[in-house]
């Protein structure tokens, strides 16, 4: 078959038969740590050019034609273009919480994916607390925007990482709260546990048991990873462009593809928690790899992210605060309570 | 403000412009700042000054033409407009009717054109990008249809002292038709992507509200002072060229917000699209132009002429003393006098408002500084 986990089994074996265990785990931990961030890198780079050619598609353009075919070599032309740019630093910058932002970003952007599960048995490490771990984890991007907009030593930067605070700490709240009805069902806070618990055939799915806990999740992880309509942070008719208004080259670079990454940690979040992570939709389409699977709803996911992105206007400030404390709280606390009744009658 | 203790908060300064995406060309704003809060605007205009007034002093008329162009080159046609209009009305000069129709009708499409250029950068402003290249594709249409009459797409130096440069091809007529048949069609779909869309209702609804009294006060005119609830259109005020023989409606709102601002501009399409349809049934057969000597000398006079651009009243104050050279030319915009708007009823908006109220007053910069 074409499943990818008995590979790295093979892989870890065959170490282990002429390594110190140690040394297997040390090799283990930087092989996985680079595989993760190899894949991602792709991943983000086909992001970027799906952006162009989804925006491009609904704007009745054509989007990059020229680099390779279709414009899929446009990303790689970009990168190098920006890694040849000159660094340029704020002359009043706080130097060294300049410098840190966009490594904080890029990392815990990174950092979530120890506990998402492409594939069946395909996970970095299973924790026992593997959401409240994604939950931490994914909050560590409003510091590093804060550092940005601190740092610059310009107001609109300022401006930007003062909103980009409020809003990640506002729907966190909703966020976390959306969660708990799938926690509650699945009984357990590991991922495995949770996809495991909707196997079957898709109506078993936590998306058909949880539709309102699904509905907030999205919504406040779209503000989460600042997208629109919620990307008042970097509001470039607002605030220039917010908190990296000041940054170039590959600083920029690393805030521009943590961005990509966590719209594919949302979307690989939203796949494991409500959408049956791997599982196909039907028990006999099983002969299908589960990494296909679970790729092939994420992706699908990434695009209903452009989608909005490309069709909305952007909310204002006061109205994104307003909608998270007084609408997806009170809706994410009444799924709450209408699953427990849920639990207790069945 | 909300009082902390042990907390220092302070207002602050900051510079939107002259290099900001939103500020539509180069103009700066001064903002004083609480938090999100703009507690002051200062516009700083000038850095488009191109003393086109002065220069006018110095050129023959017909010469002052393609200057014309530049002062709201979002619609040249209009601005060539007022200019001809007003020296043909202080030297009494004649103009084939057919001129006259086809000022009008270029004038129309370029009224339309203008709007769709707003409707784009000012759905960009409250965010959505989509919107801008919809109505880019209809703007397009408008642009080949000058080109095709006068080579141009920006800037068309299409009328002349007595009439029009060129009379438009044989292709123009077919080609009108169609884009005016799909016209209203389109500014529906705008209509279904933005006007039912809840995020820019809470933008825009009740925002930076001009009351009729304040747009009068401040000589606010256009789709500005119509928004506000005044009936104020030079085109049906005082009516020039042939504007008096079509059936077309002004139309008025009566909240002043900018949501209002926003609908305006999408009704005025439709009517202009009415008027274009009409000059182009009814276009007589005949000259273009009536012939101008190139040494041509207006007798002594003054004259005060403004017509409707699709930013407000563009008036033109011409004094003559008798040579081949205006002894003045002053022009007077909409842009100007809507921009001074700005810090009335922005003033106490959150940043993000303050963007969709300066979109919904669709300034221009060379307009404002000429």
């Amino acid at each position: 078959m074409l499943e990818l986990d008995p590979i790295f089994d093979a892989i870890s074996e065959w170490l282990a038969s002429f390594l110190p265990p140690v040394v297997v785990t040390i090799v283990k931990g930087f092989g996985t740590a680079g595989v993760v961030l190899g894949v991602l890198s792709l991943f983000v780079l086909f992001f970027i050019w799906m952006e162009r050619k989804v925006s491009a598609h609904m704007q009745q353009r054509l989007g990059p034609m020229r680099t390779g075919w279709h414009g899929a070599l446009q990303t790689v032309a970009d990168a190098v273009k920006l890694i040849q740019k000159e660094d340029l630093v704020p002359s009043d910058a706080d130097r060294a919480v300049y410098f840190w932002a966009p490594v904080v970003c890029f990392a815990a952007a990174l950092m979530a994916y120890l506990v998402i599960p492409f594939g069946e048995g395909l996970i970095v490490q299973d924790l026992n607390i593997g959401i409240l771990y994604v939950i931490a984890i994914t909050t560590f991007t409003v510091v590093s925007l804060l550092m940005a907009g601190w740092g610059s030593n310009n107001k609109w930067a300022l401006l930007g990482g003062m909103r980009s605070a409020a809003q990640i700490v506002s729907y966190e709240v909703p966020l976390s709260m959306s969660l708990i009805g799938t926690i509650m069902i699945a009984e357990s806070l590991s991922m495995i546990t949770i996809v495991e618990s909707q196997s079957g055939p898709f109506w078993n799915w936590f998306v058909f048991r949880q539709p309102i806990g699904f509905i907030v999740y999205f919504i406040a992880a779209t503000a989460e990873a600042n997208r629109t309509p919620f990307d008042i942070p970097e509001a470039e008719q607002e605030l220039v462009a917010g908190f990296n208004v000041e940054y170039s080259g590959m600083k920029f670079a690393m805030f521009f593809l943590a961005e990509f990454i966590n719209m594919f940690t949302i979307s690989a979040l939203a796949v494991t928690l409500f959408f049956g992570g791997w599982m196909a939709p039907f028990p006999f389409l099983d002969f299908i790899p589960s990494w296909i699977w679970f790729l092939a709803k994420a992706f699908t996911s990434v695009f209903v992210l452009m989608w909005f992105r490309w069709t909305y206007p952007r909310i204002r400030v006061d109205q994104l605060m307003g909608f998270a404390w007084k609408f997806l709280l009170p809706l994410a606390f009444l799924n709450i309570i209408l699953t427990g009744i849920g639990i207790y009658i069945f | 403000m909300m009082e902390t203790k042990g907390l220092r908060t302070e207002e602050f300064m900051v510079n939107m412009g002259p290099q900001h995406p939103s500020t539509h060309g180069v103009c700066k704003l001064v903002l004083k700042m609480d938090g999100e809060l703009v507690k002051e605007i200062q516009p700083h205009v000038g850095y488009l000054h191109r003393s086109i007034e002065k220069i006018a002093e110095n050129r023959t008329y017909a010469q002052i033409v393609p200057f014309t162009d530049r002062i709201d080159y979002c619609a040249s046609m209009n601005s060539n407009h007022a200019y001809v209009e007003a020296v043909e009305r202080m030297a009494e000069v004649e103009v084939p009717e057919r001129a006259q129709y086809l000022r009008v009708i270029m004038a129309e499409l370029n009224r339309i054109a203008s709007h769709l250029l707003w409707l784009a950068t000012f759905t960009i402003d409250l965010g959505a990008v989509t919107p801008f290249l919809y109505a880019f594709r209809e703007r397009e249409e408008i642009m080949d249809m000058f080109e095709m009459t006068c080579g141009q797409r920006l800037t068309y130096n299409y009328m002349k002292i007595g009439g029009v440069n060129w009379d438009i091809p044989k292709e123009f007529v077919p080609k009108a038709k169609q884009f005016l048949k799909i016209l209203p069609g389109k500014v529906d779909e705008y209509e279904d992507l933005l006007t039912n869309n809840p995020i820019l209702l809470y933008r825009t609804k009740g925002i930076g509200v001009l009351s009729s009294e304040k747009a009068i006060e401040y000589s606010a005119s256009g789709p500005s002072i119509r928004a506000s609830g005044v009936r104020w259109d030079i085109r049906k005020a005082e009516p020039y060229a042939v504007y008096d023989k079509f059936d077309f409606n002004i139309p008025v709102r009566y909240n002043g917000d900018v949501w209002d601002r926003y609908k305006i501009r999408l009704d005025e399409m439709r009517e202009s699209a009415k008027i274009v349809e009409q000059a182009i049934d009814g276009l007589p057969e005949g000259d273009i132009a009536k012939k101008v000597p190139m040494t041509w000398k207006p007798k002594e006079g003054e004259v005060f002429c403004r017509i409707e651009a699709p930013r407000g009243e563009m008036a033109y104050h011409i004094i003559s003393d008798g040579t081949n050279k205006p002894y003045r030319v002053k022009i007077r915009t909409g842009s100007f006098c809507n921009l001074q708007l700005l810090p009335a009823i922005a003033t106490n908006h959150l940043i993000a408002d303050l963007v969709a109220i300066f979109g919904s007053l669709d300034i221009v910069l060379p307009e404002v500084d000429r």
